[in-house]
């Protein structure tokens, strides 16, 4: 064999080009974090170690508005996540165990598309879409709209999962007398289960992020924490955001570690 | 028409298409009770996708499929009294091997208790007893085929069938396989129905050998019959190796045909059906019923030069350029080789058929 190194590690600049590409991503994260733990009412200057800002979040004069908007952010969240990932995973059955049906392209493009689509053409038609239907602004309107835009982000990684599954495994149940409904109960679904629940969690991070669109289709009075954090924001920056936002970014991890350990549990390697 | 009761499957005038393309040309086959019945053939001739008509997993496009005497062609797979032993095996990967020998045990309503204990039973069969509570990922391949075939016996089905079930098993745990296969098969009582490409597994293992090719069953016989009287070129010529001759068919009497070479050498060898006087055919001779000599011994000599001789290990091959005819190989084992004689390549030899070694054959 030549001597040629292909190790990209050593190519000039790489690890300059790393490190920036590093603090680009991921500086401002850091910096809202350890700022969130200041004691002082500025947002720039550091004065000492405290949580007061996290105590301020539960109980200080914006904490009502902020439980009740977390309230709604979470609740929401669960319910589009459960509602989109069965959704999906019945979409997902059909195109990918369905065989060839007619019109089974413009299926999966359908069911694709709003990923391509820039966020604020779906949120402007969504708004339409309930005005048109004189459908009243408010949570449930938030909710359906969530469990819409949610489907595709639950979709992705339930089909990626179900096409790894060969079908001879439900053939196998079949073959050992199970019925159809059987060998997806007892066979196919515990085999998608790290699909499903990868996509239930994209779904769920997904709806609770979402800013774009819960502020068409909300009603007035009705916040969720990211339409919450923002008209907070407009009155000027305060730790107490720093704070709530800290918190989100932590959910958000917890979430992805447990995708991460779902996937790798996968009980078909 | 009833079907017979003592068959265990009986096929009628069965076809497969998908769309334009015929995958079955109207197969028609009576495999028995208690037989080890092998379909074989090349890649896309169809025994697959027969065997899968079996299991149900493919519907019958056209005829009927008869499991002891009753129709099966429009159950769905559930509720056919037969089990299948998949290529990759199809493990379920997320139970323990226990739990999978179990499965169909479980489905046809035994208690979870009662499906367990034969499931225990069925491992000590294939020695497996100390792998029950493992997964199958923690199985070597060899042990996974082992599982998958317990897991098929279970439910003691009237039928089993087996789609090339060791071709992922490397040569040695391959040739074992095959024999525990047999004893299986013997133990059990149960009718197999093996799909192989290897026509060496189906000659070591089967009662009965039908052969297929492009949609077709070319012959249907025990692997004796297949091997020494192959009916047509297809089946000769996937059927272990053979030299192939043109001749021109002068007179046939008795099974007996007499005929000649392009050059006018003549020559004798058993005729098949439906070959007449005139009929321009081939013959095929196994190498191992010819031998060389440095003068003609017999009626049936071919004058050739020695081309190669080629050691393998149990027997010598040698490829002779016959002078009237193709280049032909003759093998002689190791253990005749004081009765037969080797020549150096470039010999100017004779090559001898046995008598009734050459065989006329359709095209």
């Amino acid at each position: 064999m030549a001597h040629v190194n292909e190790n990209i590690k050593t190519y000039k600049g790489f690890r300059t080009i790393t490190l920036f590409c590093l603090v680009v991503l991921y500086a401002p994260l850091v910096i809202v974090t350890i700022y969130s733990f200041n004691a002082s009412q500025s947002i720039t200057n550091w004065e000492g170690l405290s949580l007061r800002w996290y105590a301020d979040v539960f109980t200080g004069p914006e904490s009502a508005k902020f439980k009740t908007a977390a309230f709604n952010s979470f609740t929401i969240a669960i319910m589009a996540a459960t509602a989109s990932t069965m959704i999906a995973t019945l979409a997902a059955t059909a195109m990918v165990r369905g065989g060839q049906f007619r019109l089974r392209t413009v299926s999966f493009g359908l069911i694709s598309l709003p990923l391509m689509v820039p966020e604020i053409v779906t949120a402007v038609a969504t708004l339409i879409f309930f005005n048109a239907i004189g459908f009243t602004r408010g949570y449930l309107t938030i909710l359906v709209a969530h469990i819409a835009f949610c489907i595709p982000f639950a979709y992705l990684p339930i089909s990626a999962r179900m096409q790894g599954i060969e079908d001879s495994f439900e053939q196998a149940a079949m073959d050992l007398y199970a019925t159809r409904r059987q060998a997806f109960t007892r066979i196919l679904m515990p085999l998608m289960a790290p699909g499903i629940i990868s996509g239930f969690l994209l779904a769920f991070i997904v709806s609770l992020d979402d800013f774009i669109i819960t502020n068409f289709v909300k009603g007035a009075g009705v916040e969720t924490l990211p339409t919450a954090i923002f008209g907070s924001v407009k009155q000027g920056i305060k730790p107490n955001i720093m704070a709530i936002s800290t918190m989100l970014l932590s959910v958000s991890i917890v979430m992805v570690t447990i995708s991460y350990f779902v996937s790798k549990s996968d009980s078909t390697k | 028409m009833p079907g017979n009761r003592t068959d265990a499957i009986d096929v009628r005038d069965a076809v497969k298409r998908y769309g334009d393309f015929t995958a079955l040309k109207r197969i028609s086959l009576t495999i028995k009770d208690n037989e080890f019945f092998t379909l074989l053939g090349p890649s896309g001739c169809g025994k697959t996708t027969l065997l899968r008509m079996i299991a149900g997993f493919e519907d019958v496009t056209e005829g009927e499929i008869l499991l002891y005497g009753d129709g099966i062609a429009k159950l769905p797979p559930h509720q056919r009294p037969v089990n299948t032993v998949f290529q990759n095996y199809a493990l379920f990967p997320h139970m323990t091997i226990l739990d999978n020998v179990a499965f169909g045990l479980e489905m046809r309503g035994k208690s979870k208790s009662a499906a367990r204990k034969r499931a225990g039973e069925m491992l000590e069969l294939v020695q497996l007893s100390q792998f029950a509570a493992r997964k199958p990922s923690q199985l070597s391949g060899g042990q996974q085929q082992r599982v998958a075939l317990a897991r098929a016996l279970a439910p003691q089905p009237k039928v089993l069938l087996l789609d090339e079930p060791l071709s992922a098993l490397d040569l040695k745990l391959r040739k074992a396989m095959q024999l525990e296969l047999k004893h299986l098969q013997r133990e059990t009582g149960i009718t197999f129905i093996f799909v192989t490409h290897d026509q060496e597994e189906a000659l070591t293992m089967s009662d009965r050998i039908a052969v297929m090719s492009a949609g077709e069953m070319q012959q249907l016989g025990t692997p004796t019959e297949i091997y020494e009287q192959p009916r047509n070129m297809f089946v000769a010529d996937f059927i272990g190796e053979t030299n192939l001759l043109e001749v021109s068919v002068d007179q046939v009497m008795n099974g007996r045909a007499t005929c000649h070479l392009g050059g006018g050498h003549a020559l004798t060898c058993n005729s098949v059906e439906g070959i007449g006087a005139g009929a321009k055919v081939h013959m095929s001779v196994r190498p191992e019923r010819l031998f060389m000599s440095d003068v003609p011994v017999e009626a049936e000599s071919l004058k050739g030069r020695v081309a190669e001789n080629i050691f393998v290990g149990t027997d010598i091959s040698t490829l002779v350029d016959l002078a009237e005819g193709p280049q032909f190989i003759v093998r002689t084992s190791n253990s005749d080789r004081g009765n037969k004689r080797i020549f150096e390549p470039g010999s100017e030899i004779f090559v001898n058929m046995e008598l009734g070694a050459g065989r006329l054959l359709m095209d």
